[in-house]
């Protein structure tokens, strides 16, 4: 919500000008060791090539500017210039002006591990692809034609490059499959990593032995072909849950940002973190209250939705206790910082969160759970395939242990290891296309399995900003919403919201803390707000939020408002119903209306006025009972309930907050995107089920040829990037589903 | 067949030009911003197309 407010044009255009410009940031500005200055900032709203270039080149078009770089992926801009520090203002003013939010970023506190952790799968799958093309052309030279044709030196001296190549790219590129495994194991656990590592390992170990020995057989191809099939599944994998859930920590730094502090009459510009218990701090109408706090000068109202789930804005005054995170809407207000930033009501919901990112980790991924199943299973085999030769049929050790070995590699699942990922990448993509961001490939997994939906009600089920509703006249509402659009109250918004035409010019605006707003139009003078002060005192009550407006105190007219539920909703609960999927309301929002909305899109099960940790507790008991939670909600009351749901998704008018702790972020007005991305879960757990049948199936063939020791170099090769394919090409399917 | 020992040696030379292309692409941090390197791509940087 706090999104919708700060696009809304009139904002800019009204007395609350002036709140929206930062200053501060030459308390980010770092000094390099060549004596330019650099500065990080976060730009949102960057979305096309054109938006790229337009930062850029304003940027560069400064006479001191050395270099800027705008990441587009993750928003991160980069400037470094010489020269002054508080040129550092003049740069975040720029790219502002151009219509883009610019928030402070301190790069040391961003998260670069995963930056790391791709590059090392990149070069790892890099040099496994380089070294099996040419262990390949080598292999091919072996496998065409026969050690008499060939001679045996010659097949030697190929076997021994192939061995000079593939040795140090095993100790390379293996290292991810080796690292995980050790890590399992000393835990005295086993994942899929302990058979894959087994298998190269083993598999050149065995290779290196025949070569030595002049043998026949080796597997070198093998084992890179692997290493390089399971390492393009494990990029895949790490692509798709790349930007899984934030950290608390990034958590925080979305609320990072400035805060006017006044000290000694002085007034200046502090980061919110900074901020201490007994500052004064200012807070312009519009503008977001930095920490929680007691009022100590000014009258207002401010917008709580973001934190209780209430439509409607409360009027506060001196000595009134007000929460990091609400909406000044209406007047000046100054405030002494009763608890620092890591000590607020948000601070509390971070630390929600946190409890609820623990409960998450215990998930087992589908994956993992085949591994479990499976690396037993495939270990018993070549151990029996090894005792089966040697001890009963008396053959050789060395060639007891090649056929185990091939048992092995040819059971190691180049097919398992890209069941699931593949199908994830391609399931989020087509998502993507449609509006719907996934944020971490599992959150498919734990979408389809799902058997409760539990929505929140404002800006949810709703739209989330006031529409009129009933009879009402066309001529006073232009009037009306020419006068509303002065002011960035809820109702006032949802008066010009309603309103599809040309506004007239106001003149002598003011706004009357606590009642509403007066001008003059066309020389009359007219009024908008509250009953008590220009309204009729012997109507009727409404269910609905009234505003009134007079034009001189014979002519008072009511607009009623409420906010709108959305267009689709009821379908969607439908459409859960219909898939065995219940539905429920959760909200913080007062009784009457949590009901009026519950029946509107027939929803039985409802709650009213629950705080966030009582929405958190709700969640729980639901997984105490075993079941299946997704969450829908955009408020910062939702986030705590966000993480701790088996699976969230959030609207893309969700704030910031909400955005961040939710698995998937749906844009546009529809709420049938929640089920879509319901409904291709599901066709995209059923391919990777068929995945894995295929591997099941393919290893039914293999394997007995492996125990019966028929399998070559070559018939090992064919049949690893043959089932590799074959699972590729399965899912891929999924572009048929619509 | 000593032809091998030539052409072996070139093969893998080549192959590791490549494989050195690819880790400075890494180094350099050419895949950190994938999504917009595919917009950057649209961008007219040329900022006089008359002077060619």
């Amino acid at each position: 919500m706090e999104q919708l407010a700060v696009s809304d044009p009139f904002r800019v255009r009204g007395q609350l000008d002036a709140a929206n410009v930062e200053t501060g940031y030459q308390n980010l500005v770092k000094k390099n060791d060549d004596g330019a200055l650099s500065l990080n900032v976060i730009v949102s709203g960057v979305h096309c090539a054109a938006c790229i270039q337009k930062i850029e080149g304003t940027l560069k078009a400064q006479d001191d500017i050395e270099s800027v770089r705008l990441n587009f992926s993750s928003g991160q801009l980069a400037i470094t210039w010489k020269g002054n520090e508080d040129r550092a203002n003049d740069f975040a003013a720029l790219v502002e002006g151009l219509g883009y939010g610019v928030k402070p970023f301190d790069p040391s506190t961003y998260d670069t591990a995963q930056k790391k952790e791709e590059r090392f799968l990149l070069l790892c799958l890099g040099v496994a692809g380089f070294a099996l093309g040419n262990i390949m052309l080598l292999s091919v030279g072996v496998w065409s034609t026969s050690a008499e044709t060939m001679g045996g030196a010659t097949r030697d001296f190929l076997h021994w490059i192939s061995a000079i190549i593939a040795l140090p790219t095993i100790v390379f590129s293996g290292r991810p499959f080796f690292r995980s495994a050790l890590k399992a194991l000393s835990k005295a656990q086993t994942n899929m990593d302990v058979p894959i590592s087994l298998a190269i390992l083993l598999a050149s170990g065995m290779s290196l032995f025949e070569v030595i020995n002049h043998g026949e057989h080796v597997f070198f191809d093998s084992a890179v072909m692997l290493t390089f099939f399971l390492l393009v599944g494990r990029f895949l994998d790490f692509k798709a849950r790349q930007s899984a859930r934030s950290s608390a920590n990034d958590l925080l730094k979305s609320v990072q940002g400035f805060a006017t502090v006044i000290e000694g009459g002085k007034t200046s510009r502090v980061l919110i973190k900074d901020l201490q218990e007994g500052m004064i701090v200012a807070v312009p109408a519009g503008e977001t209250i930095p920490a929680d706090g007691e009022i100590i000068e000014g009258r207002s109202t401010i917008d709580t939705s973001l934190i209780t789930g209430e439509t409607l804005p409360q009027d506060v005054e001196k000595n009134a206790y007000v929460h990091a995170g609400t909406l000044n809407l209406s007047a000046p207000l100054k405030v002494q910082v009763a608890k620092a930033a890591d000590d607020t009501l948000l601070a509390d919901i971070v630390k929600l969160m946190d409890q609820a990112g623990q409960s998450q980790a215990a998930y087992v991924q589908i994956a993992d759970k085949a591994a479990r199943l499976y690396t037993p299973v495939v270990h018993v085999m070549a151990i029996a395939a090894f005792c089966g030769w040697f001890f009963l049929a008396g053959m050789a050790w060395q060639d007891a242990l090649l056929i185990a070995v091939t048992v092995l590699i040819i059971t190691c699942p180049c097919a398992l290891g890209l069941a699931v990922p593949v199908v994830q990448v391609l399931s989020i993509a087509r998502l993507m296309k449609k509006g719907i961001f996934v944020k971490s490939g599992d959150a498919l997994e734990r979408l389809s399995s799902i058997d409760t939906a539990v929505f929140d009600k404002t800006g949810t089920l709703t739209y989330g900003e006031l529409r009129i509703v009933g009879p009402h006249n066309p001529q006073s509402l232009q009037v009306a919403a020419s006068l509303a659009a002065a002011s960035s109250h809820p109702v006032s918004r949802g008066l010009v919201n309603s309103f599809a035409g040309e506004l007239l010019q106001v003149d002598d605006i003011r706004e009357i803390e606590g009642c509403g707003l007066s001008g003059v139009i066309n020389d009359q003078p007219v009024k908008l707000g509250s009953r008590a002060w220009c309204g009729d005192e012997k109507a009727p009550a409404s269910d609905h939020i009234e505003i009134w407006f007079e034009t001189d105190s014979a002519n008072k007219t009511r607009f009623l408002l409420t906010d709108v539920v959305r267009e689709d909703a009821a379908q969607t609960v439908e459409k859960f119903d219909k898939a065995g999927v219940g539905s429920m309301l959760l909200s913080g929002d007062q009784k009457q209306i949590v009901d009026a909305v519950a029946d509107k899109v027939g929803i039985e099960k409802r709650m009213a006025q629950y705080d966030p940790a009582q929405k958190f507790r709700e969640i729980q008991a639901l997984q105490n009972d075993g079941h299946k939670v997704l969450m829908v909600g955009d408020g910062l009351n939702d986030a705590p309930v966000l993480s701790q749901a088996d699976v969230s998704i959030a609207p893309g008018t969700a704030i910031d907050l909400a955005q961040q702790s939710a698995d998937i972020v749906f844009l546009g007005d529809k709420l049938s995107s929640v089920y879509e991305a319901y409904a291709l879960s599901q066709t995209s757990q059923k391919l990777v089920l068929q995945n894995f049948a295929l591997a099941v199936i393919y290893n039914l063939v293999a394997v007995p040829l492996a125990v019966a020791g028929m399998v070559t170099p070559l018939v090992a090769a064919l049949a690893m990037s043959g089932s590799s394919l074959l699972v590729i090409a399965n899912s891929f399917r999924i572009k048929f589903f619509t | 067949m000593s032809v091998l020992m030539y052409l072996i040696p070139i093969a893998l030379f080549l192959g590791l030009i490549g494989l050195c292309a690819f880790i400075w692409t890494l180094k350099s941090g050419q895949y950190d911003d994938l999504d917009g390197a595919a917009h950057r791509i649209l961008i007219d940087d040329d900022e006089n197309p008359s002077d060619s």
